[in-house]
């Protein structure tokens, strides 16, 4: 197993090593030991208090999985949950499959570099769990797969790597969940996420972030699309958090590969975000396109976008708008690089407030100048996501729905 | 009734708005002539309530209400709406829902589209790229679906095609109870007792003439109203004079 401890000699050089974007967390001020709890059965998820249940709902978890192909729930450090419920589609927790599935080391670690940062070397020293999910080739998943990964003890640092393989001309949805306990505050969660989307796959994955006000968040994700491959990526938060930095980037590495990323994020009084996205089109006909839409009304948020043109016959879009509604700071920085003649790259950034105009023009329909804005905001944060399922488009609104009383 | 006393309206500390005297009575239509800059869409901003429009004397009032320093929506909601020339984008707010809004979740969005030939732009955004053309239809099922009882048009037929005019116009002279197409039982004479409805329309050709029989005619020049008479005696002196001729003639 030379393989295994050449990483784990990597991560620990890297141990200290600051992260390029964000401030710098100390991780010692966290407790990473392992947290058991048990095993639950499908019924027992029913069971979990109201208030744990609301908490799941919210990121899109439907403990009853109905209409859903697959379910994966980590609690702090121990899976709880985790089964399959369609034909071609594998849910597995990483630790298992790193013991049982040599196949998993043709993946694990391959996008994400082990050393580049302390938390990708504190995931790999401290691995506490994570999921596995995979539609064999030519598999279609009607329903998506739910994952959650949950904070429920004060002050833990929760390290989880995540490995998503859509395999040959499949297509496979994903929701994924991360949120506290309604009475935790404090903690990190770093998480590494590694997607291969292969020959003419397409993979969406919808990430709904609910964290406590005082979570720390450094999530790690790298993806690679091959040859007419799609990868889907969208990504809510709209609720407070302490700190999150990250920077998600895609590879298209095959012919006619795609990616598009689309996030909505609200950023309020003591939220410090820094959240990119990063896309290299590396083969004729591949096409990109980041969309981003940030309200602050109070808190800071770095709005990072980069598209990265290298080969001629390219099509990118980087789409960058962000709302002050209450103060704060928005700072959009769109990046464009073309390497060589043919690329067609464009980009379109603002920040500014609601326009008054908009206002006066629903209060003459009838709104009250409160109804308006709201109608408004709303409207900001209604992106249209061509190619998602109705089921995920309508979790996406729910959770603009449920925190619009919070932005306003 | 809508009743203007002794308007005078500044904007930004300029006076754009002076003496301004106006009464429609319900059932009627007047049409505001008047060249580019000379207060026009001022008179329906200041009406509509838009508070950059400053009133530093006068009165308005609607239906016996005083609505000179009322807010937008309480105009709105005492029944009073305008079809804009140039309304903003809303970006995510589809124009299906901004027709529920308008008819405050009772409009059947599809069908009043149909009527106006908008049933493909239901699921775009609210004047989103819309033509000019298109606008103004957007603008009239959204009026359609608020039914308000004084109907400010700015301009309802610029940027319209040939094709979508006689639509336009059609449907104007619908809102206003003036479509003498359909000639029931109710004799001209017998409409005309029954119409409620009050609209002030601007307008540079006068093709809504055609449509709409307009009760009378007024012509604002220089941020003044000069002269009531006819709509169309006012659009032929207008035609073959010019305005400044066409003021001097009708004072």
């Amino acid at each position: 197993m030379h393989g295994v401890e050449k990483l784990k000699e990597r991560a620990a050089k890297a141990v200290d090593k600051k992260a390029a974007l964000g401030p710098d967390i100390n991780l010692k001020e966290f407790d990473d030991s392992f947290v058991v709890h048990s095993y639950m059965a499908d019924e027992d998820l029913c069971g979990l208090p109201q208030a744990e249940q609301k908490r799941l709902v919210m990121s899109g978890l439907d403990v009853t999985q109905k209409e859903r192909a697959g379910t994966f729930f980590q609690k702090d450090t121990s899976v709880i949950h985790c089964h399959s419920s369609q034909d071609g589609i594998e849910v597995i927790p990483i630790r298992k499959a790193l013991e049982h599935h040599p196949w998993i080391r043709d993946y694990y670690w391959k996008l994400v570099s082990v050393d580049a940062d302390k938390y990708t070397a504190a995931v790999e020293l401290s691995l506490h769990d994570g999921y596995v999910i995979r539609a064999l080739p030519g598999s279609k998943s009607i329903y998506p797969v739910q994952a959650c990964l949950y904070l429920d003890k004060e002050g833990l640092q929760q390290n989880v790597h995540n490995i998503i393989i859509a395999e040959e001309g499949s297509e496979l949805h994903i929701i994924t969940g991360c949120s506290t306990s309604p009475h935790m505050k404090r903690g990190i969660h770093v998480g590494i996420s590694e997607f291969f989307i292969k020959k003419n796959a397409k993979l969406s994955f919808t990430m709904i972030h609910n964290w406590a006000e005082d979570m720390m968040v450094r999530p790690r994700s790298v993806a690679q699309v091959e040859e007419g491959g799609l990868f889907l990526n969208n990504y809510i938060c709209m609720k407070p958090a302490k700190s999150l930095q990250m920077y998600p980037t895609a590879h298209l590495v095959g012919r006619e590969a795609v990616a598009r990323f689309y996030s909505i994020i609200v950023g309020s009084p003591g939220c410090e975000y820094d959240l990119g996205g990063r896309i290299f089109l590396k083969n004729p006909g591949n096409k990109a396109e980041i969309v981003a839409r940030t309200i602050s009304n109070g808190g800071r948020i770095f709005a990072r976008g980069h598209l990265i043109g290298e080969v001629p016959d390219i099509k990118a879009h980087l789409e960058c708008k962000g709302l002050l509604l209450k103060g704060g700071l928005i700072h959009a920085i769109p990046e464009l690089e073309g390497h060589v003649d043919g690329v067609e790259m464009s980009h379109e950034a603002a920040v500014g407030k609601i326009a008054q105009e908009e206002i006066a023009y629903l209060m003459s329909r009838g709104l009250s100048e409160e109804e308006a804005t709201s109608t408004i905001v709303r409207g900001f944060l209604n992106v249209d996501i061509p190619g998602l399922p109705l089921q995920l488009r309508a979790e996406i609104d729910r959770a603009i729905e449920e925190s619009d009383k919070d932005v306003m | 009734m809508l009743a203007i006393e002794n308007l005078k309206v500044e904007v930004g500390g300029k006076i754009l708005l002076d003496h301004i005297d106006l009464e429609i009575k319900p059932g009627e239509t007047h049409i505001l002539f008047g060249p580019n800059g000379s207060g026009k869409t001022s008179l329906l901003m200041t009406i509509m309530g838009y508070p950059q429009y400053k009133v530093v004397t006068g009165k308005m009032t609607f239906k016996g209400v005083d609505i000179t320093f009322i807010p937008i929506n309480e105009r709105a909601k005492l029944g009073i709406g305008l079809s804009y020339q140039r309304p903003p984008t809303i970006r995510g707010l589809k124009t299906r829902q901004m027709v529920k809004i308008c008819g405050k979740g009772e409009a059947d969005a599809e069908g009043l589209a149909k009527r106006v030939n908008f049933s493909e732009f239901l699921g775009r955004d609210v004047n989103a790229g819309f033509s000019g053309g298109e606008i103004k239809r957007s603008e009239l099922l959204q009026l359609m679906a608020q039914k308000p009882d004084l109907m400010l048009f700015d301009e309802p037929e610029s940027g319209v095609d040939m094709e979508n005019i006689h639509l336009v116009g059609k449907t104007i002279a619908a809102l206003l109870q003036k479509d003498s197409s359909h000639q029931d039982a109710k004799s001209k004479a017998q409409m005309k007792r029954e119409r409620t409805k009050m609209g002030l329309i601007i307008t540079h050709t006068g093709y809504i003439l055609d449509y709409v029989a307009a009760d009378k005619g007024q012509v604002l020049y220089d941020g003044r109203l000069s002269c009531i008479s006819n709509p169309r005696e006012i659009l032929n002196c207008i035609g073959q004079n010019g305005y400044e001729e066409c003021v001097r003639c009708m004072a």
